[in-house]
């Protein structure tokens, strides 16, 4: 879908700032959320969990549980069949575990029962025999040939020899030769990384209340940020038709990548199916922590070559993910996002992915990226450091740009990258004077972005309003943004439109929210949707004057006739066409369906200031300023927004947050106590500098704008820190005692 | 267990309600009475999502029990509006687009005017250390934190 080039093109309302749609129900408490929702006749249903980070289940005995008082189904993986894809396999058996438990906190057995304390009483009379097997939870350590291993028979063929069967895949991206490259260069730097595994942190844990009646008609209600891939794996798992099962997303408590599968949705509806009643499901936080997707910990290593002036001459990475106990392919992503910021003459990344007793990652914002560009980030920073060159004229020295032949394959079309450097360098932060013991530290971030397959109706009501069913669950201001771009194309007011998320009975197939492509994809499909009413409407207006339908045009929210030639009769306007549409041949609707590309990747540049205490090593942000090319901010309240919250979760990333396993293999911290996300005194207010360098693939320009600021943190700080004490860090979280330690190294 | 009966006062009105004497009032609140604008995040006193007022003081409802409601008033976010004029705090959180999912929201609302009604001219470090207790994961607190003060700066000149 191209950019509309007479695109110099005034907006009307995308752009501006109106109240978001739902904004009401959520500052009232109305608005309902995965745990919000009951049924009549509802069971409250439990999941039994390993307390082992790798056993064989020898039996499990329900027999107890089965006869307590007021508990209605007890399942466990019988109660399941075995799905012959491997991929709905993977996601079946991390909901509940087939012959052996793969990590602390794996599901094995669950319960519904009439009251949530009976439930937890069931559970605790299930009777396992588990047969304890060595474990491994570091990623190198899994790598290593004599490392325990997790499953069988997973290694693809393009994994090389001497390694452990726990490599699942192998991956290689880049071009040029790198010998050549680094005999160009005047400093050569090579460090290794290491970045702990994070959580999404979602606020609101996981929830479910199912139904399904002995006829295989189900209901789902879930917090999701995809319902329709729900329903997909739901009924997979289940063996039901997708058209029999209904599945409903409830607002959505926050997701960042983390609510884009399931875990407890086919458990519910097995036990609905069992015991002939609705199942509701929440997790408790613990749960949240030791069954759902964390992100990947890394190991890598990186070589980069530089000329005196600052001109890259070769870079090359060694990326390490473990993903968990299934296979992932998360390390593609990182290879290929590592070095996308520069303009490359050799360039090479290769990665692997690797199984571990720890639960199955799942995607986080701009999943694999962060890590790997975080290592780049530091050895740029360190070669301009030792060459005593200017970060900043050294990043732009080297930016990627339009008709850069990318690291990772594609040749880059319009892009912001330098606009957002260059904004950095102009602006107020980058010059201001630091003091003792603080430092400043700047890094690129990036992300492809994703279009997808998309469906959007939307229908003109004959009192001049419209309505909008799309299929993305709103995460963070969706609504508005789509409501905004339909007034913008219509020519009418925002208030005007009402846009709701349809559950899976009432629109076509829509991909899950993630890859930073609603308000790409869901735009594009509702302006188009809007494009496709704006000519019915043409139509009628042509019919009701007589003429031509082509010598009818839209304009300003009103048909017009084309010009003198075509007549002379006055506009009538969407809401004068709408209120006959009876009489001019029925109701007036348009759609779209699309599977999308063009999404256009996104670059953003993040500024940090840090002053870090020598006495205890703890690092404090005191300035943060982020610059993002968002293409076309179509609400840039919630474009700041996704900036903000972005970086404040890498910066958590960068400086506290992390799974801790003790030598038994079980995670340590599964609280928000000990798991610590940043709170409201940890910050600074979060600067914001939008850029607007259109997206060719969308008619308004809009490219994602969710993922990328996630990135950026990590070597930011990072490299203020290590500018602040004078010794590099190479590892995250930067905890105190980390920094501590290094500063007392540094005597 | 026995169930226990309790008379409590929630947003102005008498009601009365059992509970299970190891039953929280976030779930009193939430299962028994209907209240679900009071959210969980994670049941031990770390993210103040299930923040409300008891008696005035401003708790978090996983950590109390049902029974301590017995005879108290509890305010929680489906009273801050009246009836559909909404708090100063709410609209500025709506216009200062100071929510996204809004899971956070109900709990940071029932503290920031915990916070205003002690102190009706927070300064920016004061509102962070109050609402320290609150976790969003989606904002990143810079718009939540300007909401609070703009809403203060309507109410001082109200
Ligand atoms: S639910 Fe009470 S503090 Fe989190
Ligand atoms: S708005 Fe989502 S947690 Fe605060």
């Amino acid at each position: 879908m191209a950019f509309d080039q007479n695109s110099k093109r005034i907006f009307k309302v995308v752009g501006s700032r109106p109240p978001r749609p739902d904004g009401v129900e959520k500052v009232t408490g109305r608005a309902l959320y995965g745990a919000d929702m009951t049924a009549p006749g509802m069971l409250s249903g439990a999941i039994l969990r390993s307390p082992h980070a790798h056993a064989r289940i020898v039996s499990i005995d329900t027999s107890a549980a089965e006869a307590l008082q007021g508990v209605k189904a007890v399942v466990t993986s019988a109660d399941f069949g075995v799905p012959d894809d491997e991929f709905l396999r993977d996601v079946q058996d991390n909901c509940m575990a087939r012959g052996k438990v793969l990590y602390h906190g794996h599901a094995l057995g669950a319960v519904a029962a009439t009251s949530a304390a009976v439930a937890k009483q069931a559970l605790a009379l299930i009777v396992v025999d588990y047969e304890i097997l060595p474990h491994v939870t570091d990623v190198d350590a899994a790598m290593r040939p004599d490392a325990p291993v997790v499953q069988e028979g997973r290694s693809l063929e393009n994994v090389g020899p001497g390694l452990s069967q726990n490599v699942t895949s192998y991956c290689e991206f880049g071009h040029g030769d790198l010998d050549a490259g680094f005999d160009q260069a005047d400093l050569i730097i090579s460090r290794s990384f290491k970045t702990a595994a994070t959580h999404q942190g979602y606020i609101e844990p996981h929830a479910c209340l199912a139904s399904l009646s002995a006829d295989g008609r189900g209901d789902l209600w879930c917090c999701t940020q995809g319902q329709f891939f729900v329903r997909t794996l739901c009924a997979g798992i289940l063996g039901i038709e997708a058209s029999q099962l209904r599945v409903t997303a409830s607002e959505i408590g926050g997701g960042f990548g983390g609510k884009t599968t399931v875990f407890i949705e086919p458990v519910a509806l097995t036990l609905a199916r069992k015991s002939g009643r609705p199942v509701k499901i929440v997790m408790s936080r613990e749960e949240v922590f030791k069954a759902t997707g964390p992100t990947v910990s890394s190991s890598m290593d990186i070589k980069i070559g530089m000329t005196r002036e600052g001109r890259i001459t070769a870079a090359q990475a060694q990326l390490r993910y473990q993903g968990g106990a299934f296979p992932c392919g998360t390390v593609e992503m990182g290879a290929q996002a590592a070095f996308a910021a520069y303009d490359l003459a050799a360039v090479q990344t290769q990665g692997w992915n690797v199984l571990t007793n720890r639960p199955k990652e799942a995607a986080y914002r701009a999943p694999g990226a962060p890590m790997a560009i975080y290592a780049v980030e530091s050895v740029v920073d360190e070669l301009c450091q030792q060459l005593a060159l200017d970060p900043l004229a050294v990043r732009l020295m080297n930016a990627a740009q339009k008709g850069t032949l990318s690291s990772y394959g594609p040749t880059f079309d319009d892009i912001g990258l330098r606009a957002t450097l260059e904004a950095a360098q102009a602006h107020p932060h980058y010059s201001a004077p630091l003091r003792p013991n603080q430092g400043r530290g700047l890094s690129c971030g990036f992300w492809f972005n994703f279009g997808g397959n998309t469906c959007v109706s939307l229908n003109i009501n004959t009192d001049g309003t419209v309505g909008i069913t799309e299929g993305n669950p709103d995460i963070g201001g969706s609504r508005a943004s789509i409501s905004l771009m339909a007034a913008e194309e219509l020519g009418i007011p925002y208030d005007k439109v009402r846009t709701i998320v349809a559950d899976t009975s009432s629109l076509g197939y829509n991909d899950v929210t993630d890859g930073s492509r609603v308000t790409f994809s869901v735009g594009l499909a509702t302006i188009e949707a809007a494009r496709s009413a704006i000519k019915v409407m043409c139509g009628r207006a042509a019919r009701i004057w007589g003429i031509e339908e082509d010598a009818v045009i839209w304009e300003d929210g009103c048909a017009k006739p084309a010009g003198p030639n075509a007549g002379a009769f006055p506009p009538m306007s969407l809401a004068e066409i709408a209120a006959v549409s009876a009489n001019t041949g029925g109701p007036i609707a348009g759609h779209f369906e699309v599977n999308a590309d063009g999404a256009g990747v996104s670059f953003g540049v993040h500024l940090a200031d840090v002053e870090v205490d020598p006495e205890t090593g703890a690092t404090k942000v005191l300035r943060y300023t982020v610059f993002q090319d968002a293409g076309k901010a179509v609400h840039p309240d919630y474009v700041e927004g996704q900036m903000q919250g972005g970086a404040v979760q890498g910066i958590g990333w960068a400086l506290n947050e992390e799974y801790i396993y003790g030598a038994d293999g079980r995670l340590q911290n599964a609280g928000f106590l000990d798991y610590r996300t940043p709170v409201a005194s940890d910050l600074p207010n979060i600067d914001t500098v939008i850029l607007e360098i259109p997206n060719p693939g969308h008619p308004y320009g809009v490219r994602g704008v969710g993922e990328t600021p996630i990135v950026p943190p990590l070597a930011a700080l990072s490299n203020a820190v290590s500018r602040a004490i004078g010794v590099r860090l190479n590892e995250l979280p930067m905890s105190p005692p980390k920094v501590l330690g290094a500063i007392m190294q540094r005597g | 267990m026995k169930t226990i009966q309790i008379s409590t006062t929630v947003n102005g009105d008498a009601l009365e309600t059992l509970c299970a004497p190891d039953e929280t009032l976030l779930d009193v609140l939430r299962n028994r009475l209907g209240l679900t604008g009071v959210k969980e995040g994670c049941g031990t006193g770390d993210c103040g999502a299930c923040s409300v007022t008891l008696d005035g003081r401003l708790v978090c409802s996983c950590l109390v029990l049902g029974v301590e409601a017995d005879g108290a008033h509890i305010g929680t976010v489906e009273g801050l509006a009246d009836h559909d004029h909404l708090h100063p705090l709410q609209r500025h959180f709506i216009d200062g687009a100071a929510l996204q999912c809004g899971i956070c929201t109900p709990g940071i609302l029932v503290a920031a005017k915990a916070l205003l009604d002690r102190n009706p001219d927070p300064s920016e470090s004061e509102i962070r250390y109050w609402l320290a207790g609150n976790l969003c994961r989606c904002t990143g607190y810079d718009k939540i934190i300007k909401a609070v003060q703009s809403a203060a700066a309507e109410m001082r000149s109200a």
